[in-house]
């Protein structure tokens, strides 16, 4: 092979090259193909316009559930999310987390349906009681909405 | 009064941790052997002023001292006995006091270990590694003390605690974080050696080639030992999750999951490297910059789970102001040490040769594939803050990022994985390897048909994967039958070539063969579980995958320290055959007002049946009912005991009489 380098150290350094390149580029090459349709969007009721949140596309979505609007039909649970700006009706099938409350700040991961309500896939509730999600904290304090903890939930209408 | 001993043990730690950093630093300075002595002797006192000051925690936890705020927090004295103990370090101010223990503790040990010729640590080696590691438990200790001190009080004192979090009262997570911590913290030796050598840089050259290995050699032992209580660590927090959660899941590629994840990455390539670095003195700077890598990103774990940055399901404490103090911390101690690594790393000659294929080029592959998987978690794990830094989107990286960036990375290093340990060092014969492996890769890709053909729905992808986790296990196997000629010698040969095998061959072996059974589990659970929720009043079942829950009773049972709706359920397959009775628990603890869920787990084989309880409410016909979700996840039971034989694997090898360096004394931590 009368193209490799005669020194033995440069061709080393050759071999390296040879073995380093191909799993950075395909490490790289995933992590960009990965993350341009892998990302999840996060979203209060207010911003989720159909443009911005497109029905079929997977987002998450996180606000306050409003208080009496949780109702079950067998093992399908639907639910309002809202921002005090805007509302999402919200459907999920399956158990809701133990931390679930009317009230409480939820993070629903899931799609938008044509009709602007939304599928949910998995909701959303830290280990913790006092939980309220990051994102849904941000929006909140951003819109005046913040209580801080102790006190009672805006929206909260049923004592726990 | 314990309690003030607890707190003053603590200060004292801290006062002893920065002697340590001192009197060694000034030791080493002067070549006095008598302030190095005296460096270590801080090192030992100050891990025994922790354990006074962890013992004294313990106490008021056990006692229920509500005076002390951390206590009253996380207390309550209804709750059982191991979960009174356990609630020391289940909240943040006890797990860094815990962490600390172990970073002193391991300290000591580190203290103590040998120097001079015969294998021991060199003088200013050892005494650069213990005023490192004086300075990283002095930085955490103020950490402890300052801004999270578990002793501090309360006044008035409350009646009652408000308990420990129920989900973690738990036995899995009551072992769970000193397991982890250990492995966490274990690696801030690796790191101090790593420094170490990086600061005797100069020094070292009049020690000749022989240092490399050498130092290989002591790195070694802890970065074996850290991984596996890293490795088990993990393990326990992912059967936690899965059987307490109740989600049916093991991993959710969780930012914090990732947090414990990316050190045990950077951990197995550290393993791997070290061993070229110990045999033949190659990759010294690698392995170095692998030693500080692994505990920087334990440290960016920490910051992660404790600063809130990042949105989790399984954050606990979070404190942003503290999360900052842990960032600077991080930033101090891995900033100087990469710069450092910078400034002397062009003088870390390996100066070895070797053919790409070798095993020191298959151990290259191994690194490079691991770190380059480390970067992608690291990547999916920091996006949504690099993004919310940049324009302000709030975004979340789910499980399929990592299931197309570190799956084809990790399929890419088990599809050469078996060939590695077939190789020679300097020169391999991969012709040789793969006449060896011809039977193991045609039996591996028999068993992935199989696979396919034994579940259902026929999922070609997960054939493959099934194909993999047999090529590694038979491949480890093959590997270990060509080692003892097995069929290919005597019966008396071969047995007599099994008992030679040192012990760390037995681990490679195991810990290979356990990463083999731990894929197959994994492919097999996520590729074929089903499920079904439905709404059950007793009397009426549930079907998924083959099996059949019926909902017998549901009792009021009162629990120590709550109150729990018993389900009653009997599992059978679809015809009715092989019953098996078992419970299910949505449990209530008035302490807190939380509910929690006990799933129901029937061990049918390496299968499981898991049954979750619901929300009691009306059913159809006006009788109560409990939602019911029956999961079938077949071979789950290989995911926890692949990775329980790779640390199994891995003691192996630590035991072995070459790498024996202080281990045996070590292992009193864990107890």
């Amino acid at each position: 092979m009368s193209w490799l380098p005669r020194s033995p150290k440069a061709r080393r350094r050759l071999w390296v090259v040879a073995a380093v390149a191909p799993v950075l580029a395909l490490a790289t090459g995933l992590s960009l193909w990965a993350m341009n349709d892998n990302v999840t969007y996060f979203f209060s009721p207010s911003e989720a316009t159909p443009d911005k949140a497109p029905a079929g596309r997977s987002v998450r979505l996180g606000g306050l559930v409003e208080a009496g609007s949780v109702v079950h039909h067998g093992a399908e649970v639907a639910f309002t999310v809202t921002d005090n700006a805007a509302t999402t009706r919200v459907t999920y099938r399956g158990d809701l987390p133990d931390l679930f409350r009317e009230g409480q700040g939820i993070v629903a991961e899931g799609s938008f349906q044509p009709d602007r309500s939304f599928v949910a896939r998995q909701v959303l509730a830290k280990h913790d009681e006092t939980y309220m999600p990051k994102e849904v904290a941000d929006r909140l304090k951003a819109k005046g909405e913040w209580r801080p903890e102790g006190e009672a939930p805006a929206v909260a209408g049923t004592p726990l | 009064m314990i309690v003030e001993v607890g707190a003053f043990a603590l200060l004292l730690a801290f006062v002893l941790s920065v002697l340590q950093a001192v009197l060694s630093g000034v030791g080493r300075r002067l070549s006095s052997p008598v302030l190095a002595g005296g460096g270590q002797g801080a090192a030992i006192a100050s891990a025994l002023a922790v354990a006074v000051a962890f013992g004294a925690l313990i106490h008021a936890f056990v006692t229920s001292d509500f005076s002390v705020a951390n206590v009253a927090a996380n207390s309550h004295t209804d709750k059982p006995m191991l979960y009174k103990v356990a609630g020391a370090w289940g909240s943040h101010e006890g797990s860094l006091l815990l962490w600390c223990l172990v970073m002193t503790g391991f300290g000591a040990f580190l203290a103590r270990a040998r120097t001079g010729g015969g294998g021991g640590l060199p003088f200013g080696l050892k005494t650069s590694a213990v005023a490192v590691q004086g300075g990283l438990s002095a930085l955490f200790l103020a950490f402890t003390v300052f801004t999270s001190n578990p002793f501090a009080r309360l006044d008035p004192a409350p009646f009652q605690g408000a308990s420990l979090n129920p989900l973690l009262q738990d036995p899995a997570l009551a072992v769970h974080p000193p397991l982890l911590y250990a492995g966490y913290v274990g690696f801030s030796v690796t790191f101090s050696l790593a420094v170490a050598a990086l600061i005797e840089g100069k020094a070292l050259a009049g020690l000749g080639q022989g240092f490399w290995p050498a130092w290989g050699r002591w790195v070694r032992p802890w970065a074996l030992a850290s991984w596996v209580f890293l490795t088990l660590g993990i393990t326990l927090g992912a059967f936690w999750a899965y059987y307490e959660l109740g989600w049916g899941g093991w991993w959710f590629w969780d930012p914090v999951e990732n947090a414990s994840f990316m050190p045990w990455l950077a951990g197995a390539a550290l393993l791997h490297s070290a061993i070229v670095t110990e045999r033949r003195g190659g990759l010294a700077g690698w392995t170095v910059f692998l030693a500080l890598l692994a505990f920087t990103l334990s440290m960016l774990g920490a910051f992660l789970v404790r600063s809130g940055v990042l949105t989790s399901v399984h954050a606990f404490a979070v404190d942003p102001e503290r999360g900052l103090t842990l960032l600077a911390i991080l930033g101090l101690t891995a900033g100087s040490a990469f710069a450092l690594f910078a400034w002397r790393a062009p003088q870390l000659k390996g100066g070895v040769v070797f053919a790409p294929i070798s095993r020191e080029g298959g151990l290259v592959l191994n690194n490079l594939f691991l770190t380059a998987a480390t970067a992608t978690v690291l990547l999916g794990t920091l996006y949504p803050l690099i993004l919310q830094a940049m324009n302000g989107s709030t975004i979340s990286v789910g499980p399929p990022y990592f299931n197309l960036t570190f799956v084809p990375l990790m399929a890419c290093a088990f599809l050469i994985l078996p060939a590695g340990p077939l190789l020679a060092w300097k020169r391999g014969d991969l012709k040789g390897a793969s006449q060896r492996l011809a039977l193991a890769g045609a039996l591996a890709i028999g068993c992935g048909f199989l696979g396919w053909l034994m579940f259902d729905p026929k999922k070609a992808m997960a054939g493959a994967g099934l194909a993999m986790g047999a090529w590694l296990v038979l491949g480890a196997v093959a590997e270990w039958a060509d080692r003892i000629r097995l069929f290919r010698a005597s019966a008396g040969e071969t047995l007599r070539r099994a008992k030679g095998l040192p012990l760390a061959a037995w681990g490679m072996t195991l810990a290979h063969a356990g990463l083999g059974v731990f894929v197959l589990g994994a492919v097999a659970e996520t590729a074929f579980k089903a499920e079904a929720a439905l709404a059950l009043s007793t009397g009426q079942s549930v079907a998924a995958g083959g099996w059949v829950a019926r909902l017998d009773e549901v009792k009021i049972v009162e629990g120590p320290n709550y109150l729990a709706e018993r389900g009653t359920l009997t599992v059978t397959r679809a015809n009715g055959a092989a019953p098996r009775v078992i419970t299910a628990e949505r449990r209530f603890f008035p302490a807190g007002g939380q509910t929690t869920t006990e799933v129901g787990l029937d061990f049918r084989g390496l299968d499981d049946v898991y049954v979750v309880m619901g929300e009691r409410r009306a059913g159809r016909d006006g009788r109560p009912a409990w939602t019911v979700r029956l999961y079938w996840n077949p071979w789950a039971r290989l995911i926890f005991l692949g990775p329980a034989i790779m640390a199994l694997g891995g003691l192996l090898s630590l035991l072995d009489r070459r790498l024996r360096l202080g281990v045996g004394a070590r292992r009193k931590v864990k107890a």
